[in-house]
């Protein structure tokens, strides 16, 4: 090792604290969100931002409003009748909840997996190839075909699947399914990615699998998920943010949220001391 | 601080603090009885130590064991991760601390009645006091959780480092006058050597209990001037 001046030392303690503020650029801003089923407010006014290439991680207790929120960042909660949304939600600072936005493009733009795999009882092939085709994104059939194998292989099922393409989605394995829905939402070209508890019906190596996919997501996506394992949300993200009762209750790198919260709600919930 | 909803976890966890209090006031009794062997040339006071870090070093691999299954059972989240790792740190040096009282006591028979002993004011006195009193108070600190004593016992290590600079200044003229104490002070410089360590374990523990208890680190201490090293000034 070559020996480091005083100066050089310096500079490079002076660089690790500030590789530790490390910003990537803004991708959705949620404003004051209010949500409200009916009479009842499920969110009270959550400002968060999620940047570009991080995954998010949404961490609370059941009936927090996690997963109220994911479903606020592709209008998904539109499709609730009695569900009011207030406040203001951007992505690349532009208002989604505004008149001009046309949901369906939306979605495209904010894809969605959940926590059940759901593929669409036709084969792996049409699965993935559903999408590109209404967004009118390949103009050929070897377009599609390119799609179809560049969404298995950056989901990582290729190689499990390429033999049998045209059999049913629902014919493979849990964790298999949850990468092929994965490969259908990244197959419509997404900037973001929402996961709402991906992992929570899959078993150990298959949740390992999904969160190898999600690491390497991230290079080309902006990720945020919800899940209840404390453990994943530490692996996968670099930021978490802890929701209590329908109030954003901390936000924070994830390294610091999960060895020294600053709220005690978020310390009670990480160390399994909620009442 | 609020229970666990699991109430095993919150035993385990009250299982290694107890041995970390027992280590800590275990290696306080070393530094004092190794001194004391020392002063009086009590070689059999000076097995006692010897034996006892024996126990020192099962308690210690013991706490690693019981931290290592803890955070492999519970997968501990935040002030639960810094403590099962605090401890097992906190265990290493507490257990150095009591190898070192034990290298003392291994010199204790060949210092034998030295004259330098009964010279008044020997600084050895004066440091090893000083280093049981400071793994006493850190252990004291961490037991009560009180974090915001911990700064200044760490900053006390200074005192020994003086002390010690002193010592070896002091053992350095005893030789020069009579080089037939050579031998002898060259045992009684390691001595020094060996609580001017402990005092630096208790600065490591200090940072380490810092840690536990707040989530945040201490402010790096200065940079420490080594008298003894730099030439005696």
């Amino acid at each position: 090792m070559n020996m480091r001046t005083e100066t050089q030392i310096e500079e490079a303690l002076k660089d690790k604290s500030m590789a530790q503020n490390e910003t990537h650029p803004l991708k959705m801003r949620g404003e004051k969100v209010c949500v409200y089923y009916g009479e009842k407010q499920a969110l009270y006014d959550v400002d968060l931002d999620v940047r570009e290439n991080q995954v998010m991680a949404l961490i609370g207790p059941s009936g927090c409003g996690k997963s109220t929120f994911l479903r606020c960042l592709n209008r998904m909660n539109d499709t609730i009748d009695i569900c009011r949304v207030a406040g203001k939600i951007t992505l690349d600072n532009e208002d989604i909840y505004d008149k001009a936005v046309d949901v369906v493009e939306l979605r495209a733009r904010v894809g969605m997996v959940f926590q059940k795999p759901n593929p669409f009882p036709k084969s792996i092939r049409e699965n993935i190839a559903y999408g590109p085709k209404i967004h009118g994104l390949a103009r050929s059939k070897a377009d599609l075909d390119e799609i179809v194998v560049t969404s298995l292989q950056k989901a990582g099922l290729f190689e499990e699947v390429k033999d049998r393409l045209d059999e049913p989605g629902t014919g493979l394995s849990g964790g298999q399914q949850q990468r092929l829905c994965i490969a259908r939402a990244i197959a419509v070209s997404p900037e973001v990615i929402l996961m709402d508890e991906p992992c929570s019906a899959l078993d150990p190596i298959a949740t390992a699998k999904v969160e190898e996919l999600i690491d390497e997501l991230k290079e080309n996506y902006t990720i945020v998920i919800v899940t209840h394992s404390m453990q994943q949300a530490a692996r996968v993200s670099q930021r978490t943010a802890m929701f209590h009762l329908g109030v954003l209750v901390e936000e924070g790198p994830t390294d610091k949220m999960f060895t020294n919260p600053d709220d005690k709600r978020t310390q009670d919930y990480i160390t399994g001391r909620f009442g | 601080m609020t229970d666990h909803t699991v109430t095993s976890f919150d035993e385990e966890l009250d299982a290694i603090d107890a041995m970390i209090r027992s280590m800590g006031e275990r290696a306080g009794e070393m530094v004092d009885m190794a001194t004391r062997a020392l002063l009086t040339g009590d070689t059999a006071l000076a097995q006692r130590v010897i034996s006892e870090d024996r126990l020192m070093d099962q308690m210690q691999r013991d706490l690693d064991d019981r931290a290592v299954t803890l955070i492999g059972k519970r997968q501990p989240m935040g002030q639960d991760l810094r403590f099962a790792v605090g401890a097992m740190r906190m265990a290493g040096d507490l257990e150095r601390i009591g190898d070192l009282a034990k290298s003392t006591c291994k010199r204790v028979g060949s210092i034998g009645e030295m004259v330098v002993m009964r010279e008044p004011n020997f600084g050895i006195e004066k440091m090893a006091d000083l280093a049981r009193k400071q793994v006493n108070d850190i252990i004291d600190v961490y037991v009560s959780r009180r974090a915001d004593e911990i700064e200044e016992i760490r900053n006390r290590d200074e005192q020994i480092d003086m002390a010690y600079t002193s010592v070896f200044r002091e053992l350095l003229t005893y030789m020069m006058e009579d080089p037939r104490k050579i031998s002898a002070c060259t045992h009684l410089l390691f001595c020094a050597k060996n609580i001017e360590r402990i005092g630096d374990h208790v600065t490591n523990i200090a940072e380490n209990a810092f840690y536990m208890i707040t989530g945040d680190q201490l402010p790096m201490a200065r940079p420490k001037v080594d008298a003894v090293a730099e030439g005696m000034g």
